[in-house]
């Protein structure tokens, strides 16, 4: 793996120039977390109407991978039913995302979707979902 | 004068490419590189001596016990204790505090009494207080640092009182370097009465240690910081002080006797030594003390200030670099640092796709980083085998990690 691979022109794009940093008239979701060991921090707000995502943004603060992946993330989400937004899983993200990522950063890349389904709903179904996909 | 080629061609680890480049190793505050001296006793209790200690009358298990005593008699050497009596092994400076915090603070702790500690301490040097302070019914206090990263005397004079049992600080500040001056603090400290626990995490390794020049009360550090593997670490503690004090874990080794309604327990430092120790890790300690005396602690501190002394110069000269703690004449072998608006974590990132090993985050250390108002640095450190060629790919890798991520 080179640098240039790690860090792919897209990812430093949606990191450098967010599409979706910003905040939301009365958003119907807020959640925020953070990854203890390094410092990410992100905050998703999301307007749901009829079961779907009609807007949504994030804030916060954290390396390249979180942020990209937390943009990448909103791009995804809008317009998606929450039917949608529950399959997205690990394999999504990694996939969005389109780079190696190791076992480190990996939790740097799946905050915004730890988040998001968080979120909606809630973050005991956001640690049985991972159990789940480590029993696998 | 040793030759650092020489001692370089001691570490089989740094003989090596990370990301088809020289590994450059600069995160030995986290954990240093073990020297092959280290490694081949490692291998050589195991395969000539392995045997549990202080129990057989065979052969092996009667080796095993004098490397193992032996270990223990080097390390008071090193630190200046009276007695290897003094010395406890334990798993790390974590745990060595931890004992302190519950043998000595469950006995000799109730409301009305404090604790004080600072604010760059290491969490290890934190949490343990945090929870003797709140089951004891003591108050635990804080001596805030200042700008330059330094303790703030001022307000370290208000705060050490007659209430103050204990006062536990560090040597030297893993993120900050900022070496504080331990002589005098303990001096402050016996003034009002109370015990002075030093955290030599990063100062045992790295700079030379005499515990009774200094009149520590408790020295806590951990083996693998200093040549020595993991899974050993020293509670020094004043022999008075260690005999006093109620037993920590309880189990074989730590007792005399043992009825069923009650135990006697052993001598120190046996007493703080419940069940089978890291009997080769405390001997290959030992041979990593032998290492750092044959270098002498001096000339090892001297290296360390050298090129720490060049890294401050080379990176300062990177824009948007900001290094946080004191100048180089008053740190250790170590720099925290941020980069204009690049994470840590992206910094260490690219920093290892040049070889470089640093460490990016709070490095547990957290009320440090909430003081300079940043969530977390990227930090390189320096040993015995670093030298100024690499930290010139180091500032190199800054350089290219900067423009990659600059807006």
């Amino acid at each position: 793996m080179t640098m240039d691979d790690f860090y792919r022109e897209n990812i430093l794009d949606h990191y450098k120039y967010p599409s979706f940093k910003g905040h939301l008239e009365n958003p119907d979701i807020t959640f925020r977390d953070v990854n203890p060991y390094c410092g990410d921090d992100v905050t998703f707000e999301l307007k749901i109407e009829d079961d779907k995502v009609v807007d949504v943004a994030f804030h916060g603060q954290g390396c390249a991978i979180s942020m990209a992946s937390a943009d990448m993330l909103a791009e995804e989400l809008l317009g998606k039913s929450l039917d949608e937004v529950k399959a997205m899983d690990k394999q999504f993200v990694l996939d969005m995302l389109g780079i190696p990522i190791g076992p480190v950063r990996l939790k740097c890349a799946l905050l915004p979707l730890k988040v998001v389904k968080a979120g909606v709903w809630g973050l005991d179904a956001w640690e049985k979902e991972q159990e789940e996909e480590e029993a696998t | 004068m040793p030759d650092i080629a020489s001692i370089r061609a001691d570490f089989p680890i740094l003989q090596q490419e990370v990301h088809g480049k020289p590994l450059v190793y600069l995160d030995s505050t986290a954990t240093s590189q073990k020297p092959r001296q280290v490694i081949e006793a490692l291998e050589r209790y195991y395969r000539q001596d392995n045997a549990n200690v202080h129990r057989g009358i065979h052969t092996l298990a009667e080796r095993a016990t004098a490397a193992y005593e032996q270990a223990r008699l080097k390390v008071a050497r090193f630190i200046g204790a009276a007695s290897p009596k003094e010395i406890v092994f334990v798993r790390n400076t974590t745990e060595a505090i931890n004992l302190v915090a519950n043998a000595w603070g469950r006995a000799n702790l109730g409301p009305g009494d404090e604790v004080l500690i600072t604010e760059m301490e290491h969490h290890s040097n934190i949490v343990p207080w945090q929870l003797v302070t709140q089951a004891t019914g003591a108050t635990l206090r804080y001596v805030p640092i200042t700008n330059a990263g330094e303790l703030d005397y001022e307000a370290l004079d208000a705060l050490l009182t007659e209430r103050t049992k204990l006062f536990a600080f560090t040597a030297m500040s893993n993120v900050l370097g900022t070496i504080n001056p331990v002589a005098e603090l303990i001096a402050r400290a016996h003034a009002v009465g109370a015990l002075a626990l030093v955290d030599g995490a990063q100062s045992v390794p790295h700079l030379p240690t005499d515990v009774q020049a200094l009149d520590a009360d408790f020295l806590a550090f951990s083996g693998h910081k200093m040549l020595g593997p993991t899974g050993v670490g020293v509670l020094y503690g004043k022999r008075a002080l260690l005999e006093a004090m109620p037993p920590f874990l309880g189990g074989g080794e730590m007792i005399r006797e043992v009825f069923m309604d009650h135990s006697t327990w052993n001598a120190v430092p046996h007493k703080f030594e419940a069940g089978t120790p890291a009997i080769a890790e405390a001997i290959a300690l030992g041979a990593a003390v032998d290492y750092l005396s044959d270098l002498g602690m001096d000339w090892v501190h001297a290296h360390e200030r050298e090129i720490v002394a060049y890294t401050w110069e080379k990176l300062s000269a990177i824009e948007g670099l900001r290094i946080l703690g004191p100048g180089p004449d008053r740190r250790g072998g170590l720099l925290a640092f941020t980069l204009g608006d690049v994470h840590p974590h992206d910094i260490a990132a690219v920093l290892d796709m040049h070889g470089v090993a640093v460490r990016a985050g709070h490095h547990c250390a957290q009320p440090v980083h909430d003081y300079f108002g940043v969530p977390a640095t990227a930090r390189a450190s320096f040993y015995i085998y670093n030298t100024k060629e690499e930290v010139d790919i180091l500032a190199e890798a800054l350089e290219r990690a900067r423009a990659m991520f600059a807006f």
